[in-house]
């Protein structure tokens, strides 16, 4: 029987031994790429809502406070998406003849709720509680960036655990005074004190009680 | 041979089964907003049921909850203690919920009304610095005329909140000039000269009312 293969295949074997470290790492590199990009994560990426309702409008354009759409965001978990009503509360009177905002009258006049479509949605076996950040001092900016400046709303972080993570070490670089909670163009003079203060004044808990797992998966 | 096909069988079955469900990112259970299967209207949050009261929402004293006595008359004076902290707490919920229309100091000028909204009376007007509290009070809740009701947004307590804001509003443009200080008076008689040139609106200048407020919530 002959040789199948030839002598100099051996130093192909060989190479490709060593090359197999650098392909595996290549693909987990990739990988990790992959996994971190807006293909997956969704980062900056808008949703087609019933309604092209614009938080640079009624922010930015007429200075409304978040709370008056997400009036629960300080008492529960949930911030809340407002009803149809709150919309009517000026759209009664405000392009009240306007096709684009049709939909919301109709929701009105039939009760039946618009189907807004969720920007912001973590796994259901991660537990978040909007009511404890902004009693100790996290503003939405940091979480949610400047939807006053989005025609749509886009997710502004990649949600990813990672991310979570970052803050929950280090949360002093992101605390504000309760009355800048909901501006979103503040920023302080001196972060580091006044984060600092903040954190002894809203009594934080430690680090290691931050980032242990059964905080966020219970 | 056949031990190769394990090899290599096992990591690329591990790929293909990996990723493919997410029984856990979309688990069963209801969250916040989330659609119901169960329930014919699909509404996942339930009202309660006709003649029926959740604990801890009796509300048998008519007054503090509803702004009127037994006999349907509104209440002439806030049934709660007046402190500090509730007029702050007024000021607050009054700028999120009211300033839109009304404006921050209750002349009836917010963004919502020059963008077209019904003008709502100045609450400087005499008619309703001789109304009463209770009135207010009914207003927020069940709105009027144009106007919606803030019942949902605005909780019992808040409401007396905002009607002391409200009443202090009121207070702060119809002081008597020797209630003052002496430092403010003067303060105030300079800034009115220097806003001589322009027309102030019904008489009232910004920094008046600046200086006023600020000295009642400092
Ligand atoms: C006039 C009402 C209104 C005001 C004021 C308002 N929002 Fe919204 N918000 C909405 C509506 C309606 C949606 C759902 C449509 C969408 O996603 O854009 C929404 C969606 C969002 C979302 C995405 C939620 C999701 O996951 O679907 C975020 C985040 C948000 N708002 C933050 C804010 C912040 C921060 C402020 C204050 C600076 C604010 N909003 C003020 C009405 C409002
Ligand atoms: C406090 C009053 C107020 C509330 C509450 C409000 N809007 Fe508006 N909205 C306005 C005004 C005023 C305009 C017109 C803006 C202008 O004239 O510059 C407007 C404009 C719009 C527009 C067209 C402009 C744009 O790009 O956004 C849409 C769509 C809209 N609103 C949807 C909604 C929806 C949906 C809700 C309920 C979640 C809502 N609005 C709640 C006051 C309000
Ligand atoms: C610590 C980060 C963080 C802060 C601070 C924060 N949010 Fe959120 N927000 C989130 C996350 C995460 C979600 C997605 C929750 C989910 O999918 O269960 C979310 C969801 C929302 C939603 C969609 C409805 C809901 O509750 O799921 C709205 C509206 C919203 N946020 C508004 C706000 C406003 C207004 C503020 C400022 C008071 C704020 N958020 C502050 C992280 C934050
Ligand atoms: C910008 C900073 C920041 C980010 C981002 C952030 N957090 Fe937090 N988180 C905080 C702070 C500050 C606290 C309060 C710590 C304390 O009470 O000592 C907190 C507390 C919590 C708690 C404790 C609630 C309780 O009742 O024990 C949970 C749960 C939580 N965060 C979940 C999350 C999740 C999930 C994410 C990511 C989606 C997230 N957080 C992102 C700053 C942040
Ligand atoms: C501050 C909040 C927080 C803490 C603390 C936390 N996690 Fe997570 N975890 C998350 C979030 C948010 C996600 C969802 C990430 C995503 O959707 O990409 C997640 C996802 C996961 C996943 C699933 C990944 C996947 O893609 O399905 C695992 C496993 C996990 N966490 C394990 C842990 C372990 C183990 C710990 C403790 C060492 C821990 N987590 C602590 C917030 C947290
Ligand atoms: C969307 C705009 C808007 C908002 C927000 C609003 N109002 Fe009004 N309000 C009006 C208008 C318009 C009227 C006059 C209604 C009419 O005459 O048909 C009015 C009337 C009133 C009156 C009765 C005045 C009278 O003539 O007897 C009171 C009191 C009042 N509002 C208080 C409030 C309070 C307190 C809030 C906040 C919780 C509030 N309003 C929020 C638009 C608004």
């Amino acid at each position: 029987m002959s040789q199948i293969f030839n002598r100099s295949t051996n130093a192909i074997a060989r190479l490709s031994i060593w090359g197999a470290v650098f392909i595996l790492g290549g693909v987990g590199w990739a990988a990790s790429i992959l996994n971190r990009s807006a293909y997956n994560t969704n980062q900056g990426v808008t949703v087609k809502q019933p309604v092209p309702f614009g938080h640079e409008h009624h922010v930015a354009g007429l200075g409304i406070d978040c709370r008056y759409c997400h009036s629960f965001v300080e008492k529960s978990a949930s911030a809340g998406i407002p009803p149809t009503a709150t919309c009517i509360n000026c759209h009664k009177l405000i392009w009240s003849d306007s096709p684009m905002l049709e939909p919301v009258r109709e929701s009105f006049r039939t009760g039946k709720p618009l189907n807004w479509r969720k920007v912001y949605d973590l796994p259901d076996f991660v537990y978040f509680d909007h009511s404890i950040h902004v009693a100790k001092g996290v503003g939405c900016v940091s979480c949610h960036g400047r939807v006053d400046k989005m025609r749509l709303t886009a997710q502004f972080p990649s949600l990813q655990m990672e991310w979570c993570i970052a803050c929950h070490r280090n949360p002093e670089k992101f605390l504000r005074p309760k009355d800048r909670i909901f501006d979103l163009t503040w920023a302080a003079a001196d972060q580091e004190t006044l984060g600092r203060d903040l954190a002894k004044q809203n009594h934080l808990r430690s680090t290691v009680a931050l980032t242990n797992c059964s905080t966020c998966h219970r | 041979m056949r031990r190769l096909l394990f090899l290599a069988g096992g990591p690329v079955l591990a790929l293909a089964l990996s990723g493919c469900r997410n029984d856990m990112h979309h688990q069963a259970k209801i969250k916040p907003f989330r659609e119901s299967k169960f329930f014919a209207d699909g509404a996942s949050a339930r009202a309660l049921p006709e003649g029926t009261v959740a604990r801890g929402f009796l509300r048998e004293d008519s007054a503090l909850w509803r702004g009127h006595g037994p006999d349907g008359k509104f209440v002439e004076q806030i049934p709660v203690p007046l402190t500090r902290a509730l007029l702050l707490r007024g000021q607050e919920r009054f700028n999120v919920f009211c300033s839109p229309c009304h404006g921050r100091t209750g002349q009836g000028q917010g963004m919502i009304v020059q963008r077209g909204f019904k003008r709502p009376t100045s609450f400087h007007a005499d008619r309703l610095r001789a109304e009463r509290a209770g009135y207010f009070f009914d207003v927020i809740t069940n709105g009027f005329g144009q106007m919606s009701g803030y019942a949902v947004q605005v909780t019992p307590e808040d409401r007396w909140a905002v009607v002391a804001w409200i009443r202090t509003l009121q207070a702060s443009q119809h002081m008597p000039g020797d209630f003052l200080e002496k430092g403010d008076r003067e303060h105030l008689d300079t800034a009115a000269l220097a806003s001589q040139p322009e027309p102030a609106a019904s008489g009232h200048s910004p920094s008046k009312k600046s200086s006023l407020s600020s000295s009642e919530t400092k």
